[in-house]
This record gives structure tokens, sequence and C-alpha cells, in this order.
């Protein structure tokens, strides 16, 4: 289990508890929490559940794939900071990450 | 820019209807039809089975028994039918081996002579720099924007509607809608919108389907089409860049050089993109709240469902029932070999009904778990890039209808648009009762 905290658009803030393994986008939608669609269930095939990494956590995530970066390059407001919640998964390392949702999928 | 479209490619489509098998009569007959012809012959690009609304008995025994199924179609020569959900999703996110480029055949089954060039029938990294010239036409914030317009107008569209006499949904309020906000996004003359809906009709007209007659007249609509945008063009290019959709492409750094055609293809794309599938869902979500009485009554109770309800008739009316791709290179999938130069058509319209997927697939619920779990949009690169502002468009209007009319009833069956592609509506006689 890691801890992971969605911060929303308007600054509202969301913690949840993630099995390991799970996926960032399966935390947030199992969990209710807003900002997040995950219409394709997991594939990186959707760009809905875009995220920005929070400055401190970025170097621990590591890199996006190609098919990742692909979808991002069309998600709105996408920046260095940015990937898809689905294709991150809760491990050790990653207890207590921080991301912030976007105002709305795209 | 010289080239015109008429100089340069045939009309196309070159068949006529007879060259397609009758539809079954009825759906029993349809289903004993799919389960009783040998697997090796199911061919489901009939655009009359579609006209019929009797495709799915076939799709069905191809989910169960073919999933990755070969014909050779007397019209479209060879082609892979992709029927299940996750095959689809397969294919549809592996775009360095599943062309979408308009050379090698483009984004739909029909054998065109040379297909236009056209955003969505390209590859990276073409696609990906014309596809970001319109992409904030639909960004969040400028969907924020258009919101209050299309309601106005949403909610005067409602308010001229006749009480307790028939007329036809279709023309009377999802094209007039659609129209209107295709016509502000591309800052085309709203008094002549209603050009934008016939020309979208043309683009993918098959000649003698009812909409036109003849190959010839598909060049001789669509150049007028190409000429009246190529004014537009010319006018939006001299002038600073602007934030409709033609400025967008004539000052875009992906588009502003690219060649008349590719710019006519891209004016094909949005008109269809951008107007057709909103339209032909607009229409699904009415005929299916009549036909699951329950589901209009939960909605009534339950307004706040709209958005669900949305997202479950674009899943149950899958407004195209079909992409198209070319395979590349040799490519095993499903245990079976797709050969380099295949023609590959994903059903989007079975892929949202398969079973072992998407749960009670057949039935309309409107409060399902998952409801934005469908296929309409597709997957991968071109994902469709409109998805919210289609979502806007029905959710305001339905917002908009339940303020007003506690029910639109359906009087008669809806005439189909006669394609294995656009799947829609020509029309839907309606009713709106008299209040008590």
């Amino acid at each position: 289990m890691g801890r992971v905290t969605y911060i929303a658009h308007d600054g509202a803030g969301h913690t949840i508890e993630l099995a390991e393994g799970e996926s960032l986008m399966r935390g947030a939608v199992d969990n209710q929490v807003p900002g997040i669609d995950g219409d394709c269930g997991g594939c990186a095939a959707c760009g809905t559940c875009h995220i920005h990494v929070a400055a401190d956590w970025l170097g621990k995530v590591g890199p996006a794939s190609d098919a990742e970066r692909e979808m991002l390059q069309f998600a709105d407001g996408a920046a260095e900071d940015s990937r898809l919640a689905c294709q991150i998964r809760m491990r050790d390392e990653l207890d207590g990450i921080v991301v912030h949702t976007p105002e709305s999928q795209h | 820019m010289t080239d015109t479209l008429a100089s340069r490619s045939g009309p196309p489509v070159t068949y006529s209807l007879g060259v397609f098998p009758d539809a079954p009569p009825t759906l029993e007959a349809a289903r004993a039809h799919a389960n009783s012809q040998p697997l090796a012959d199911i061919d489901v690009a009939n655009p009359k089975l579609f006209h019929a609304d009797l495709v799915e008995p076939y799709f069905e025994r191809l989910r169960r028994e073919d999933p990755i199924h070969y014909v050779v179609s007397p019209t479209f020569g060879g082609y892979w039918s992709i029927t299940r959900y996750n095959d689809i999703m397969a294919v549809d996110t592996n775009h360095q081996q599943f062309s979408s480029e308009a050379a090698l055949g483009g984004i739909t089954i029909n054998t065109v002579s040379s297909p236009l060039p056209m955003f969505i029938a390209m590859d990276p990294p073409k696609h990906d720099e014309q596809r970001r010239a319109v992409q904030p036409i639909v960004a969040p914030t400028n969907l924020r924007n258009l919101e209050p317009l299309i309601r106005s107008r949403a909610a005067a569209i409602l308010d001229e509607l006749p009480i307790g006499v028939e007329f036809d949904w279709v023309d009377k309020v999802s094209v007039e809608l659609t129209a209107m906000t295709l016509a502000t996004l591309m800052d085309f003359p709203q008094e002549q919108r209603r050009k934008l809906t016939r020309w979208s009709d043309v683009a993918t007209a098959v000649p003698g389907g009812g909409v036109i007659d003849r190959p010839e007249q598909w060049v001789e609509e669509m150049s007028e089409c190409f000429s009246t945008f190529q004014a537009l063009w010319n006018e939006r290019a001299a002038r600073p860049p602007g934030n409709d959709l033609i400025s967008m492409l004539a000052h875009g750094a992906g588009t502003r050089n690219m060649p008349p055609y590719e710019f006519q293809g891209n004016v094909v794309l949005l008109i269809v993109g951008g107007n057709d599938t909103t339209r032909n869902s607009i229409t699904g979500s009415v005929l299916a709240l009549n036909q699951n009485p329950e589901q209009y009554q939960k909605l009534r109770e339950h307004p706040e469902l709209v958005p669900s309800m949305v997202s479950e008739t674009i899943r149950w009316q899958t407004p195209l029932a079909h992409m198209r791709r070319t395979a590349v290179q040799d490519v095993e999938l499903g245990g079976k070999l797709i050969r380099k130069g295949d023609k590959v058509v994903m059903w989007y319209l079975s892929g949202n009904r398969d079973e072992t997927v998407i749960e009670r697939p057949h039935e309309y619920i409107i409060d399902r778990a998952r409801p934005r779990q469908h296929i309409s949009f597709g997957y991968g690169i071109h994902r469709c890039v409109g998805n919210r502002l289609a979502e806007l468009q029905l959710q305001v209007i339905w917002e908009e209808i339940l303020k007003r009319f506690p029910m639109i009833e359906v009087v008669g069956p809806p005439e189909r648009v006669y394609s294995t592609f656009v799947h829609g509506y020509r029309s839907l006689p309606v009713r709106i009762p008299r209040a008590r």
C-alpha cells in the first residue's frame, strides 16, 4: 500500500491508499476522486487520465513510454510534468506521491 | 492553389445499389441467415444491412466464431472485419503497423480512387502537426465559452417546435443545432448553414443511396463546397489569425502551407466529424429513450443522469460504424495473419456490443456503471478530437428538453442512412403531446 494525493484544479486535495501495482488512474476512479476519467480502462489509449506530477516526484516516476507520450501531446495543457495516471503504478518508492489533476480531461 | 478536386481524382465510389444482396425481410430472418450462412461467406460490409438495421446478427456471429474475419467483398475487395472490443483497441492503438494514410486507402472501407488527405487519414508526424492546428477549438476554455451560445440556440429551436403535430426531429432539431454550432466554429455565414449539412451528407454518400444519384454529382456538389471554402481560406489568410477553424488552418504552423487538396480533405473531415456524428447521436437519443420507456422515465425523474445518458447514447448509437486501417507489414492478430497491404476494418458498432467487455451490451441503460467505456470515439492518436463538444451539445439539448417537454414521442420508424460508415438517420417522425 502507498498513499497518493490528488490535488484538483481548484486546490482541493484527496488522499487515498493504493495497493501496490495498482495504477493512479484506477485509484482515482475507484475512490471517486474527481478530475480523472480513464475512459479506455488503462491502456494509454484515450488520454483522459492526464495528470501533472509534483516536481519532487517527477524523478521517481520515471519517463513516459512512447505510446504515452503520443497521447499526451494531444492533452490540453500538457507540459513537461504531464503523465497518464494509468501508466504509473504504486510501488514503495512512490508512497506519498502528489499529483495535480487538470480542470477537465479531454 | 490551382489544384482542383475534379482534375485529380475520380468519383469516390463507382458501384451501384444492385451489387449488394438485399437485406433479409425481418430481424428473425436476418438472425437465421447470419447463423446458417457458411462462416467464410459472411460479408457485413453491405449498406443495405445498415439501412435496414439488420447487421447486428452477423456481427454477433463473427464476434462469437471468427472475431478476426476475412472475406472478399464484390464491391470493396478483400477486407478483415475486427469485431471484438479488445481487438479493435489493439488495432486502433497500433498506428505503427496499421496505417491511416490516405494514399494507402484512408480510413473507410470505400475503395476510392484517391481519397482526400485529411489529418484523420494521415500518420505521424504530419497527423500530429495538423491535428494540433485545430485542437484549440475544442479545448475546455473554448467549450466553456461556447456553452451559453449552444444553450440559447437549443432553447430557441425547442421553443419553436410545433405541439401536437408530427414533425421530423432530424430536420427541425438535430440538423439545426449541429449546423449552427459548426457554422460558428468555422465562422461560416449562419444563413447558409444548411449548405454545410448538405455537403456533409454528400461527402459520405453512396450514389443511389438517396442523397446523390450519380457519382459525378459528388464531384459537382463537393466542388462547390471546396470553392466556397477556398474563398473563406483566402479571406482568413489575409487577415490576422482568428479563432475559427478556417483561420486556424490558414495560419497554423502545420497547416498553412498545405496543398489545396489537403485543405479540402480537412474541410470534409471537420464538416462530417463536426456535424453528422453529433446529429445522429441527438436523433438516436430520442429513439433509444422511446424504445426504452423505463429509461426515459428514469431520466425525467433524475435529470442529473443526462451526462451518463449521453455517453450511453453515444455507445448505443455508435455514429460511425467503422474505421479502416491498412496493414503496413505482416501482423499476427488473434491467431490470424494479416498481410502487409491488407484492408482492416474495425467495426466500432460491433465492439460496442461485445458481450465479453460490456455488461448487457444490447440494453440501453442510462445509469451504467461505466458509461464512458465505449469505443465510439476510437482509441489512440486518432481518437475523436471533438468528443467533448459532441457530449456538450447532447447534454445541453437534453437539459433544455427536460425543462420543457415531458415527452418527445416517436410516431413512426426512422429512415436510416444507406452507409456502412455513417450510422445514422435521415428522418425520425415525432410528436410532442399537448400538455393536459
